[in-house]
């Protein structure tokens, strides 16, 4: 990606300025409480990136962020107190333990979306805030280490915990930058826009998102252990409570969701302010801090969603469009074509998807109901039928979107019944949607690059990968760094291809893929599917357009109610009495009166 | 008597209080049950909605005695009803000029970034109410005071707290009525219509705006009686909120994200979870109990408490 955005060296260099003129500005602070602010600020920084980690990037919105931040603030002090061991060595602990926490809690929670992803986030840190009650850990102070301060990180002058904390947030921040600039970030945004699409195009959900709650896990123990030192005593309430959690989360919004800079945005200028109007007006209004941050979330909801980086960034113009302009396309690199006799003669090649007895049932309803089909190496397989036909339940068993209840899914030789859609796609099987699913807020070429990284071993391959099937569906060029939720359904269409195409797959499942497309249009995306099968892909295309289907495909295959009804080439099928019944019946006879325009 | 008498004894002591418990909470998740139901909306700040209940109850009967006209056994359940329609129009005006904006019919087809922005806007109204409350009503627990609470009925040797099995009575009628509401009248009925399908509703005539403007209040308000009816046999603060909206959620869930008439029944449920786990775990646990009992609903029963990811491909 190096290529496509501002250097790292920038960025850098922007993160170093950050940190001295911040640690100048605390060591200029003689004030204890005002130095106090400027370390919380820092750890409430490292505590909204560590939300951002997860949430920001994945989408998957926690609440429960406490949960981590409390087991690291409670493992130090508990560690501390009981065999004295140093806050040096108990915060890692800490953050161990955060981290085995955070794969616990990940690996079944991961299965749930959305609502019940949140609200069982939130239920972890209150479960343990009962627990730590019960086990009587109230209030835990530290105790003073007088002989050896600074062995047990206690230090007279303030200045060096603001020192401490900033190093932990700027560690924060340059694993996020990294972390955004990686496959990994691509990854999780590319989960976060559409997980189904991410899937199909070969990205491991799960196996990413872990690798984010790991993480993430990790920055809050250690911004918790840290919080702990700093102000010596642990409460169950202020480590694992409901304003812990949604600070975190406030912060990271606030400022900006998905970019390092945001939560230190966000904490930046939401601690000192709640702070010094707790100081102010603590007495007289107790609950002021929590007001504060409540209507900060609320205001930047209705005004400006993705937070203040965000909004000052479109204002300076730096959005995606100066960004494009910024950037000259590298040249793409067209793999060489190899270009066999495109006859008419359908191909015999070697059975490269055989299907046998596949059933799928939803309820009472057989989807699929006994599909055996052959696709042969090298052919262009059409799979038509009725709505409501199953043909798209057939697809989705093939990717390994759904499970098939019965029968056997081989590909190239290999069983591939029950597999992951990420893995069914680095077998070789790329797929399109009847509704596009795009990445709405990436370039096409980004969306196509997380598509190529199935296929591609370093970020600079992934890159080529992409911007050489961008050239081969006629997207290459300026339209590569548009963003994708303002393409037209004919560009749709065409990285929807180029996002399968840049895995390399031997075979490709397109489903629907000329819906929706001016006659003119139609022509484009039908050259572009011979000339891809012509390059050695096998294709399987669900399509209602008759006339276009008698064109392209060498072999029908016909579904009605979830059964295969006939199978052979086009003109056979189409003559094949049953078939007429069936399905083409009166419309094939309409269509033959008033041919389609 | 022999200790395994002794623990039928307790068993049926905990059953009874779990059922009577049961009752308000399952009122409780009704009005949650309502809200998602019909907006499909996360409201994060439902248990917030309760506690302004509890106060209103209490102010009503206790701090300012506007009801004390009506005697130690009358003002506490007419507190309670009263904290309903008092709760009903902050939840309208919440709704009108901040909820609004993030839901509506366009919202409950889309996909999940709407979502967030409703959890999250509920998350800051919830903040806000949180600890307004504490800056209005103080952090000092307080709770409605009724003689009933101190006297028990003695039914086979198994003791039910007067003011808790009024409370059920109440919180029974209420749901009852409200199922009624629902089902006979035209407005409950149009309710359920946008629930169902908002954008059906809409080509019919239905205000569908309207009708989630209403839903909401109807779903805080009929959660803030809940709370009310709490208030008379629990001391509680402002942060109480926090707790219940777990308890609400574990109950909404388990009796079917979108089903009204099982919220009532989830809610029952949790509450015998809550007071059967004293028999087994320390106090302080009670609501640990919960929210594994959470946690474990949503991880086994995932029909109809998923997202859908691969909704149509």
């Amino acid at each position: 990606m190096d290529t496509l955005r501002a250097p790292l060296r920038r960025h850098y260099a922007a993160i170093a300025a950050f940190a001295v003129a911040y640690l100048a500005l605390g060591l200029l602070v003689r004030n204890s409480y005002y130095q106090l602010i400027m370390t919380l600020v820092l750890l409430w920084a490292a505590m909204g990136l560590s939300w951002n980690m997860l949430s920001g990037y994945s989408g998957m919105i926690s609440f429960g962020h406490a949960a981590f931040f409390g087991l690291g603030g409670y493992t130090m002090t508990i560690a501390f107190v009981k065999w004295g061991l140093t806050p040096w060595l108990g915060i890692p602990l800490g953050m161990v333990v955060g981290v085995l926490a955070g794969i616990v809690i990940g690996l079944p929670t991961f299965r749930l979306r959305g609502h019940y992803f949140a609200l069982s986030m939130l239920a972890y840190p209150l479960a343990m805030l009962y627990v730590f009650e019960w086990l009587g850990y109230q209030e835990v102070t530290l105790p003073m280490m007088r002989q050896a301060p600074a062995l047990y990180a206690q230090f007279a002058d303030q200045r060096a915990y603001t020192a401490l904390a900033l190093a932990l947030t700027v560690l924060c921040m340059v694993i996020s930058l990294h972390v955004e600039r990686s496959r990994f970030g691509m990854s999780l945004l590319a989960i976060k826009q559409n997980e189904a699409a991410a899937a199909a195009a070969g990205v491991d959900a799960l196996a990413w998102k872990m690798l984010a709650m790991a993480l993430s896990a990790a920055m809050a123990a250690a911004a918790g252990g840290l919080y702990a030192v700093v102000l010596l005593v642990v409460t169950p309430q202020s480590m694992f409570g409901v304003l812990t959690s949604a600070q975190a989360l406030i912060f990271a919004l606030f400022g900006g969701v998905g970019v390092y800079w945001g939560p230190v945005i966000g904490a930046a200028v939401l601690v000192p302010l709640a702070e010094t109007l707790h100081a102010e007006l603590g007495n007289i209004v107790p609950g002021i801090q929590g007001v504060v941050y409540g209507l900060a979330i609320i205001a930047i909801i209705l005004l400006a969603p993705e937070g203040i980086y965000w909004r000052i960034r479109d204002r300076l113009g730096a959005g995606p469009a100066a960004r494009a302009a910024a950037v000259a396309p590298a040249p793409a690199a067209l793999p060489p074509v190899a270009a066999p006799a495109a006859g008419s003669e359908p191909p015999s090649g070697k059975p490269l998807l055989e299907l046998e007895g596949v059933v799928r049932t939803f309820g009472g309803l057989r989807a699929v109901d006994g599909v055996s089909l052959v696709v042969r190496e090298g052919e262009i397989h059409g799979i038509i039928g009725p709505n409501g036909a199953g043909k798209t339940t057939l697809f989705n068993v093939v990717n390994g979107f759904l499970p098939a209840d019965a029968g056997s899914v081989r590909f190239a030789g290999a069983e591939i019944g029950g597999l992951k859609p990420h893995r069914v796609c680095r077998r070789g099987i790329g797929r399109t949607f009847q509704v596009v699913r795009a990445f709405p807020r990436m370039s096409v070429l980004e969306n196509v690059i997380v598509g190529a990284y199935a296929g591609a071993a370093s970020e600079r391959e992934a890159q080529e990968l992409a911007l050489a099937a961008l050239e081969r569906v006629g997207l290459s060029g300026g339209r590569a760094l548009a963003t994708a939720a303002g393409l037209t359904t004919d560009e749709l269409r065409r990285m929807e291809l180029a996002r399968a195409l840049a895995a390399r797959p031997r075979l490709l499942l397109l489903d629907e893929t000329l819906a929706g497309l001016a006659h003119d249009e139609l022509e484009g995306v039908l050259d572009i599917i011979r000339q891809v099968n012509r390059d050695g892909v096998t294709v399987v295309i669900i399509e209602h357009t008759m006339h276009a289907m008698v064109k392209l495909a060498h072999h029908f295959s016909v579904l009605d109610h979830g059964k295969l009804i006939a199978s052979g080439p086009p003109a056979e099928v189409v003559r094949n009495p049953a078939v007429i019944e069936a399905y083409l019946g009166r419309k094939w006879v309409e269509r033959a009166q008033h041919p389609v325009a | 008597m022999t200790d395994w008498q002794w623990f039928l004894v307790d068993f049926f002591q905990a059953l009874a209080a779990g059922l009577l418990v049961g009752g308000t909470y399952g009122l409780m998740c009704v009005g949650l049950g309502i809200i998602f139901g019909v907006m499909r909306v996360v409201n994060f700040a439902h248990g917030d909605f309760m506690m302004l209940g509890m106060y209103a109850a209490y102010y009503l009967v206790t701090g300012l005695g506007v009801l004390a006209f009506l005697g130690p056994y009358a003002a506490p359940i007419a507190g309670a009803a009263l904290a309903g329609p008092v709760v009903f129009v902050v939840g309208w005006l919440l709704h009108r000029y901040l909820i609004a904006h993030v839901t509506g019919a366009r919202v409950v087809t889309a996909e999940a970034e709407g979502h967030y922005a409703q959890i999250i806007l509920t998350l800051g109204i919830a903040l806000v109410l949180a600890n307004g409350g504490l800056i209005v009503f103080g952090s000092q627990p307080v709770s409605v005071q009724t003689p009933l609470s101190r006297e028990s009925w003695e039914v086979l040797q198994v003791l039910l707290n007067q003011g808790r099995t009024v409370s059920f009575l109440i919180a029974v009628a209420f749901a009852v009525a409200l199922y009624l509401f629902l089902t006979r009248t035209s407005l409950g009925k149009a309710l359920r219509a946008a629930a169902d399908n908002p954008i059906a509703a809409a080509y019919v005539g239905i205000d569908v705006d309207r009708a989630h403007r209403f839903a909401f209040g109807l779903g805080v308000g009929i959660t803030a009686v809940a709370g009310g009816l709490i208030a008379s046999s629990q001391s509680f603060q402002p942060y109480i909120g926090f707790d219940f909206v777990i308890v609400m959620y574990a109950g909404v869930v388990l009796g079917g994200m979108g089903s009204i008439l099982g919220a009532f029944w989830g809610g029952l449920t949790i509450g015998l979870v809550q007071q059967m786990s004293t028999l087994v775990l320390p106090y302080q646990l009670q609501n640990t109990a919960i929210f594994v009992v959470f946690l474990l609903i949503i991880f086994l029963r995932p029909q109809g408490m998923f997202g859908r990811v691969w909704e149509r491909t």
